[in-house]
């Protein structure tokens, strides 16, 4: 007596078939990009001998110059850190607003959802260009950027870690009398204070990457000495910017892993 | 003294967990509630204090009438009733004092809370308490350090260091062990009778009520089914709570239930008594 093979497939003919089709439409339009935006180098051939260049005019990087952006650089990490200590206060709220097991209702709920997605969407350098316009250039406009961008990542994030905590613990808290102000105190806080903290740290350290291009529209920082330093061909000044923005940026990383590494 | 009348709870699913459900809780007497899984016994409960809005019903704590206060005035009447989970539901990241002080929260101000700062009475209550339920020394231990029965402790004090008129205990020993539940359940009603406090406490444990209580109420399937001593309560008591039946000889499954009084009546996994011969 034949028994039938066992047969077992993860997709069936007709996801099989879909999975296929969508799998040709991103080559398409991934082929399709390529033509349209002309994307071909006029003269390939000289690129080796351009980036050479570039490396010879910039060595030996301008150690001289360190002494100048010593200033700007300080000026950066505080945008960085100002940024992210106004998002932090601002953010905790807009993830209160954006979880939906402790937003007050539906409506709050969409504004919460809402501030997060506006401030998602646009570029810190974007923010920094609209608040130069509003307050002029200077390290001001580029710490509320920064506040403005992180505010929705802070938001997003904080109030998923909100969403998963224990409820339980919350509504022993509350069956003792607590206020609503307590509640959040002494049942959120604790279980989303890791995360908070974590999070925090992170995305200064982002922060602190963002920063050294807001001088790019005049937003203070470092990123004011790299734009002069191009516009004047100082190459070998743009080196050593180059170099220690390098330098802070890896500190920062390690200094955000380390951190992160000792809250529990 | 609490008076529950005719409370009832349909979920917004459609369940109705309580079907117009009236008993009271009076002196200084421990009640135990039982019931199978689903009864309704959770449900009653955090109706009391409205973790769970009921649906109908009239609620007395002493003289105030529970279910028409405002958020204020439940918030101040939440300072009477002490509340114990079967989770324990401490707040697991903060140390065992602070999740005994949170049962004073209703006492003090939000910037006093956040900064911990109590009033000496209360601390020194704190204290006291602890040494009571066996955790002296251990304040400044963090709650997610400590063992299933100790966190039941902490639970305890929580809901003690409140002072208040009723305690209402939700299944407190369905998570530990039967020697730890035994020396939890004997703290819980020696304390409880120390301060002369009222208990509700929900159970299913049938021979851990009867030990424990001086009054049982049964509950099946959102009705109350059996009001009475534990030497009142029979096989045909255990009937009426587990398996529904109006009267011994028409159990609802058609299957007539014996009356050899062996304690085999019941399913293997709806043996209440499991354990005792
Ligand atoms: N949050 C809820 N939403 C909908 N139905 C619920 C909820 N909580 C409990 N129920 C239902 O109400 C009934 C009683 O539940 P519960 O009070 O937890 O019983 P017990 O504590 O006796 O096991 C059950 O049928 C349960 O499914
Ligand atoms: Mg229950």
């Amino acid at each position: 007596m034949a028994t039938e093979q066992p047969t077992w497939e993860r997709f069936d003919r007709r996801r099989r078939l879909s999975r296929f089709v969508l799998l040709l439409v991103a080559a398409v339009t991934v082929v399709a990009s390529w033509r349209f935006m002309d994307t071909g180098v006029a003269r390939p051939e000289t690129i080796p001998r351009e980036i050479a260049d570039l490396l010879t005019r910039m060595y030996p990087p301008d150690v001289a110059y360190t002494t100048q952006i010593v200033q700007p650089l300080i000026e950066t990490v505080q945008i960085a850190a100002l940024g992210t200590l106004g998002a932090i206060l601002l953010a905790v709220p807009v993830a209160l607003l954006a979880a939906e097991n402790t937003t007050p209702n539906a409506a709050t709920f969409w504004l919460g959802k809402l501030i997060v997605t506006v401030s998602r969407s646009v570029n810190t350098i974007i923010w920094a260009l609209f608040f130069v316009v509003l307050f002029g250039s200077g390290p001001l406009a580029g710490a509320v950027a920064i506040v403005f961008r992180s505010i929705g990542f802070l938001g997003k994030l904080l109030g998923e870690e909100i969403e998963e905590i224990d409820f339980g613990q919350v509504e022993a808290v509350r069956a003792s009398g607590a206020s609503s102000a307590q509640i959040l105190l002494y049942g959120v806080l604790p279980q989303v204070k890791p995360a908070l903290v974590g999070l925090s740290i992170y995305r200064w350290d982002i922060n602190i990457r963002d920063s050294t291009v807001l001088g790019f529209v005049g937003a203070g920082g470092i990123g004011v000495e790299l734009f002069r330093a191009v516009n004047a061909f100082a190459w070998q000044s743009v080196a050593m910017v180059l170099i220690v923005i390098l330098g802070v940026v890896v500190v920062t990383e390690s200094l955000s892993a380390y951190t992160r590494g000792l809250v529990r | 003294m609490l008076q529950v009348t005719d409370l009832r709870k349909t979920y917004p699913t459609g369940d109705e967990a309580l079907k117009g459900v009236t008993t009271s809780v009076e002196g200084s007497e421990t009640v135990a509630m039982i019931g199978p899984s689903g009864a309704g016994k959770s449900t009653f409960i955090r109706c009391v204090n409205r973790l769970t809005e009921p649906s109908g019903g009239e609620i007395y704590l002493d003289d105030t009438e529970l279910t028409g206060l405002n958020d204020d005035a439940l918030r101040a009447a939440r300072r009477d009733i002490g509340m114990i989970f079967q989770e324990y539901n401490l707040v697991e990241r903060l140390t065992v004092m602070e999740n005994v002080l949170t049962g004073r929260l209703g006492y003090v101000s939000a910037w006093q809370a956040f900064r911990r700062s109590f009033p000496p009475e209360d601390i020194e209550r704190a204290y006291e308490i602890l040494d009571r339920v066996g955790l002296g020394e251990m304040e400044n231990k963090r709650v997610d350090e400590l063992s299933g029965g100790q966190r039941q402790r902490v639970g305890i004090a929580r809901a003690v260091i409140q002072q208040p008129k009723i305690l209402l205990v939700d299944e407190p020993t369905s998570s530990l062990d039967p020697e730890t539940s035994n020396t939890v359940m004997r703290l819980l009603t020696d304390i409880a009778a120390e301060r002369e406090v009222p208990v509700l406490i929900n159970i299913h444990e049938v021979d851990l009520a009867i030990e424990h209580a001086d009054r049982i109420v049964g509950l099946h399937d959102g009705e109350l089914v059996f009001e009475g001593s534990p030497s009142e309560l029979d096989q045909l008591g255990l009937d009426q709570v587990y398996r529904g039946a109006e009267v011994p000889e028409n159990a609802d499954d058609g299957q007539a239930p014996e009356t050899t009084g062996d304690g085999d009546v019941l399913p293997d996994t709806d043996r209440p008594l499991a354990g005792e011969t």
